[in-house]
């Protein structure tokens, strides 16, 4: 597994307690998990996630991921309705693990609350959460 | 012996049976037909299924060279933690081979059955008596049917009380099939959290127990392999609101004859059999996950029920409260026959099986606490876990360790669960392993820790020595290849 100074931690997104990361991109939030979570999980060879049209709150659970060494709920960074999700991780959920902040992205909402993207986390306070 | 026990030899490879074989080649000549020929319906007539053909040595050779690639509780120690892989003495599968018995049709007469009902009766009585909860259905066949069948009595319960309940509390450290049985009789699992010592703290289950839960599933010892040691408090916070104490039982093997499950409070309780009762399991069954209950909810077991009315034995249907069948026939008889010889060989031992169970865990704890991290340390029960945090200093991970393991000849641990320990390694020994056993592998143990730190990648590369290396898990799990 990856050293905390190995991890790929982008300055742009916002990051959850629970290693999920959040970033806005025009009208949409997407989301996905941390290289720090992929890396944790191992191999992931599952990933389900909600159908369009669907609402969760904040910190409500949306989907699993599933790797050889465990099933592991996703947690929402923030509430909304999802918009898309990202079709090519039901033939390659391996995109999770080689690029987690972009080709592995998760879904797309619409944030109920945009200020609650604000209050995640940035890199820097995350960063002090995995140093423990 | 000083040398390592795992070494090289000569394995064969082996093809599947339907790329051996020649057309027209036999295992067996049928008799000469003595009736007429008579016409088939139509609708039955059909290719036939497509066998390969074969003479008895082919399928002899082919299954014998399967079994040398195969590691069991017969060649070597399987420390396999939460799943007690004792061995299986032999004894138990001679009385299962008595004819009597292994040829016994389910759909005889009471009359022609007495023998294998008493069996029956008396196994439930035996249960009863090592658990302190006196009413026994032996019907469900697997720890996770018995869990399933604890909820459905759970429901029934509360419904007959003209109440349903909707919720059920498990703790983190219950096993993992708890969930799923709560989900599958209609109730939502809410989560409890263990305390900073991997045990349950009253307080929080106080803060959650509310009279819309059904009740909680307590495993004991939990999945840290430490002793619930508030069981008795959580079991009243919860009864004081109505609710049930369910006893996961699948660690039955640590507190044989040292706990009455009932005086701590638990109401139902499911036993696996093909665990802490010694007969084989592993490779999907069959099992036994006999449910053991209070006085109280006797009236919601499965029937048909085993009873006895003067001399003879019979099968009472007739318990209206009952939550129904939930196997065919009565459960899978030939485990509860090799259960019954098990417990009548031990006798009075029971208590020295767990003694001896605990003890040879805390030795291997105590042995190898300075060699891996041990996240709880304190005395431990019938397992005990360790995690890959020094070894991680040399990128060497849990699923390194276990692989090296095979290496030296040992199946290796459960690794990865409970879940709130990351990198998980957990080791249960069982009572039937020796002294000199448990010695070679802290030996094993320790090696792979020095290895870890000398050439990591004689880890990665491991296993080295078995018929198939390190499977590729990933491409097994996202392209599985189900058929042959």
């Amino acid at each position: 597994m990856k050293a905390i100074s190995e991890l790929n931690l982008p300055e742009d997104v916002r990051y959850t307690d629970d290693h999920e990361w959040a970033k806005k991109i025009g009208d949409v939030v997407r989301m996905g998990i941390s290289d720090y979570a992929q890396d944790q999980l191992g191999d992931i060879v599952f990933v389900e996630l909600p159908e369009v049209g669907s609402s969760f709150d904040k910190g409500e659970e949306f989907g699993t991921v599933e790797s050889v060494k465990a099933v592991s709920e996703l947690y929402m960074p923030i509430g909304g309705e999802v918009t898309a999700i990202n079709d090519a991780l039901a033939d390659a959920p391996e995109l999770v693990n080689s690029d987690p902040y972009d080709g592995g992205w998760m879904m797309e909402i619409k944030a109920s609350d945009p200020a609650e993207l604000e209050a995640l986390k940035s890199k820097a306070d995350y960063l002090d959460i995995l140093k423990g | 012996m000083k040398d390592k026990m795992g070494t090289t030899g000569l394995i064969f490879n082996e093809p599947l049976l339907w790329e051996k074989g020649s057309p027209g080649r036999k295992g067996l000549s049928l008799p000469r037909r003595d009736v007429d020929e008579t016409p088939l319906d139509a609708a039955l007539v059909g290719d036939g299924p497509d066998f390969p053909d074969l003479s008895e040595l082919d399928v002899v050779r082919h299954f014998t060279k399967l079994s040398q690639w195969n590691f069991g509780v017969d060649s070597g120690m399987y420390p396999l933690g939460s799943c007690t892989m004792k061995y299986n003495p032999k004894t138990n599968e001679r009385q299962a081979s008595i004819p009597g018995f292994a040829g016994a049709h389910p759909l005889l007469p009471e009359s022609l059955s007495q023998g294998a009902l008493e069996l029956m009766y008396d196994l439930q009585g035996y249960l009863g008596e090592i658990t302190g909860l006196p009413a026994v259905s032996v019907q469900p066949a697997a720890g996770s049917h018995g869990e399933l069948t604890g909820m459905l009595i759970f429901a029934a319960y509360h419904k007959n009380k003209g109440k349903p309940r909707t919720k059920v509390l498990i703790p983190d450290t219950a096993h993992g099939t708890n969930p799923a049985s709560a989900a599958l009789c209609g109730f939502t699992s809410v989560g409890v959290k263990s305390g900073p010592d991997g045990v349950l703290l009253p307080e929080s289950v106080a803060e959650l127990m509310d009279e819309d839960t059904a009740g909680i599933m307590i495993t004991n010892p939990n999945t840290l392999g430490l002793f619930e040691d508030n069981i008795r408090q959580v079991a009243d916070i919860v009864h004081q609101k109505g609710g049930l104490v369910y006893g996961d039982g699948a660690n039955m093997n640590a507190v044989m004859g040292i706990v009455n499950i009932g005086d701590i409070g638990v109401d139902v309780l499911h036993l696996n059999l093909h665990k802490t009762f010694s007969t084989p399991h592993g490779g999907g069954g069959p099992g036994a996950g006999p449910v053991c209950v209070t006085p109280e909810l006797e009236p919601f077991l499965p029937v048909p029920r085993v009873v006895k009315d003067g001399d003879i034995y019979r099968l009472d249907e007739d318990y209206p409260l009952s939550v129904g069948k939930v196997h065919a026939f009565y459960g899978n008889f030939g485990i509860l026959l090799r259960a019954y010889s098990y417990i009548l060989s031990v006798g009075t031992y029971f208590k020295e099986v767990s003694q001896y169970a605990v003890l040879n865990a805390n030795y291997i704890k105590e042995r190898l606490k300075g060699t891996y991290h041990l996240p709880y340390d304190r005395p431990c029960m019938h397992e005990c876990v360790f995690t890959d945090k020094h070894q991680q200093e040399h990128h060497v991970a849990t699923l390194d360790i276990a692989k090296r393991l095979m290496d030296h000849g040992f199946h290796p641990p459960t690794i990865y669960f409970p879940l709130v320990v990351s990198g998980a390694i957990m080791i249960e020994p069982t009572e039937s392993e020796s002294k000199e056993t448990l010695d070679q592998f802290i030996d094993a143990m320790k090696q792979i820790a020095q290895e870890a730190v000398d050439c990591p990648d004689c880890l990665h590369e491991s296993p080295q020595f078995p018929k198939v290396r390190r499977l590729d898990e990933t491409a097994a799990a996202r392209n599985p290849c189900l058929k042959g």
